[in-house]
């Protein structure tokens, strides 16, 4: 007789002592503060694409609307052609061969000197590889104005090579992770193959690159970020319409029309952003895994 | 320091070496020619009088830092950039911890989430910041809208010249991905056995964070705290695309201020001196990582 009401009670109001509801609760409020923030934090994108699916009379609206009455599909090929002389086409070929060739510059230069600072004996190694770490963190802005003298000595101005050839001479964080990366590969490994007669040349290539396929991504997709979303590089370099970025053409279009035609301008936006979402959201993993072992594992 | 560096070595040791310095090479050629070249004439092209030929220099001593000290603009540019970079700091760093806590409960779905708040970081360029100011829009934007449905009158954000700063530190909270992923591997770095032996001890969760989180993850949030500083310099982007500066002067933050006087008024001796300060700041504070986040910083895990 006296079991059952205690057991109710246990159920009521106790039961948000007990492990198994404070379990619950927690994790009730971790959601409730989860998904808040997550649609804030994708609100930017909604607003993008939801404003490039509408005619430019219900931009204005007010209240405004998140979900257009009927989709204007035909802003996207409109503000991809829309203007004479911003050529998205052109741009969007630009800034994707510039980035291919810095991807693969990146690649081949990091991997080189990583397998030297994580592998090979040599004097002078600490005191090179402290100069790594020490270039890092700087930001390319601070180096811009004598940079900008450089390029404009060698001819390179209003040309693509300012932005295309520096890569293929290494970048420190890249080079730091890859080396990070290239010393958990063992010991072993290299002796058998050095008895094997491999060289080092052969060793990188043939055990240090198939296994570092992971870290190597991560690099890739860095890299391609960085260089998509770049602007103040070709901002500075480029002149000519037939040299832009994509990024630079964005800015061209938000000065030439005063900011009036924004439905247009965030259509042309939305596919700007579109290549980098899918590499992120393929190469999501290796992303993660690779901003951690910059700030942790190092 | 010369034979601290190159003691004698064996011939098979200097072969290794060889190859060594042949693999490092391009990554050297880079450093010389592209940085530690650059940084030296910067140097030396900020005690001069150039505008826009190199020929026929003036050596001009300390001028253009006299003028820069003499420029109530530049103190006002330095005043705006700390701003940010303190406003970015605390509430960038504040905000990713709290970030990087709630992605690591145990709840399911929590790599979507990461991918979400990773999200906006690496969006973050032209494309964006043109959303934003749509979204800071006073009249129109979706975040006045948002406000006066709970009641409040938004301010005008990007367009008042007490709130442009607040509005950049606010937008740059989207960014902190990074920030939170490397404070989220930092608490799942924290020893389990800490958390048990403090439970024992009687801790609740506010003693627990307080008194074995925060310490073990001070080295981590030291770097967080460096890079953002450093990533804080780097905000030209949006300032162009949504600012160009203003109102008036109130967002013209050093990196602007050395564009608008290198590129718009070609004054190229005072933008290689503006350079040049950053650049040791800039420096400045990477030492300062090394020194008090050294035994971290070297350590191989």
């Amino acid at each position: 007789m006296k079991k059952a009401p205690l057991a109710k009670r246990k159920k009521g109001e106790a039961w948000r002592k007990t492990i198994k509801g404070r379990r619950a609760i927690a994790i009730l409020i971790t959601f409730a503060l989860l998904i808040p923030i997550g649609i804030i934090f994708v609100m930017p994108f909604i607003v993008m694409v939801s404003t490039a699916l509408k005619p430019l009379n219900q931009v204005f609206a007010f209240p405004p609307r998140l979900i257009p009455e009927t989709p204007q599909w035909q802003n996207f090929p409109d503000g991809w052609y829309g203007y004479g002389y911003v050529d998205f086409t052109t741009c969007t070929w630009n800034s994707l061969k510039i980035t291919v060739n810095n991807i693969i510059g990146n690649l081949v230069s990091c991997t080189l000197a990583a397998y030297a600072f994580a592998r090979l004996k040599a004097r002078g190694k600490n005191l090179l590889f402290a100069i790594v770490l020490a270039t890092m963190l700087l930001p390319n802005e601070a180096l811009v104005v004598p940079q900008y003298v450089l390029f404009n000595r060698f001819g390179w101005l209003d040309t693509h090579l300012p932005l295309m050839v520096p890569p293929w001479f290494g970048w420190p964080f890249f080079i730091f992770l890859l080396r990070q990366f290239f010393m958990t590969i063992p010991e072993e490994l290299i002796d058998a193959a050095k008895i094997d007669g491999a060289g080092h040349a052969r060793i990188l290539l043939q055990i240090f690159v198939p296994l570092s396929k992971p870290a190597l991504a991560t690099l890739a997709i860095f890299a391609f970020i960085g260089n998509w979303n770049s602007f103040f590089g070709p901002l500075l370099y480029l002149r000519s319409p037939d040299v832009q970025t994509l990024p630079v053409c964005l800015v061209q279009y938000q000065g030439a029309y005063g900011n009036t035609d924004w439905h247009l301008m965030m259509a042309v936006a939305t596919i700007a952003v579109i290549p980098v979402l899918l590499i992120f959201i393929f190469g999501q993993r290796y992303f993660v895994e690779g901003i951690a072992t910059s700030g942790v594992k190092g | 320091m010369l034979r601290r560096y190159f003691p004698a070595i064996s011939a098979s040791a200097r072969r290794e070496e060889r190859i060594f310095y042949l693999f490092i090479l391009p990554w050297l050629i880079g450093l010389v020619v592209f940085n530690a070249g650059p940084v030296l004439g910067m140097l030396g092209l900020s005690f001069t009088d150039w505008r826009i030929s190199l020929d026929n220099l003036q050596f001009i001593g300390l001028d253009n830092y006299a003028k820069l000290v003499d420029d109530p603009i530049f103190w006002v540019s330095v005043g705006n950039t700390l701003y940010i970079v303190v406003g970015r700091v605390v509430f960038g760093t504040a905000f990713a911890l709290f970030l990087a806590i709630l992605l690591n409960q145990k709840v399911p779905g929590i790599p979507f989430f990461r991918a979400v708040y990773y999200l906006p970081t690496v969006t973050a360029g032209v494309a964006v910041a043109l959303v934003w100011i749509w979204i800071f829009n006073p009249r129109l934007g979706i975040l006045n809208y948002s406000l006066k449905q709970i009641g409040i009158t938004g301010p005008p954000w990007i367009y008042s010249s007490t709130w442009v700063k607040p509005s950049l530190i606010l937008m740059s909270l989207f960014q902190v991905g990074p920030n939170m992923i490397i404070l989220l591997a930092g608490l799942q770095g924290v020893p389990k056995e800490l958390y048990e032996s403090a439970e024992i001890d009687g801790a609740g969760n506010w003693a627990k964070f307080r008194n074995v989180t925060l310490p073990m993850l001070s080295p981590v949030l030291f770097f967080v705290i460096i890079i953002s500083v450093v990533s804080s310099f780097q905000n030209f982007t949006e300032i162009r695309v949504m600012t160009e500066g203003g109102p008036g002067e109130s967002s013209n933050v050093l990196i602007w201020y050395l564009w608008e006087n290198a590129f718009i008024f070609l004054q190229l001796g005072v933008a290689a001196a503006v350079a040049w300060i950053m650049f040791v700041i800039l420096m400045a504070l990477t030492g300062l990582q090394f020194r008090l986040g050294r035994r971290w910083v070297f350590y191989e895990a």
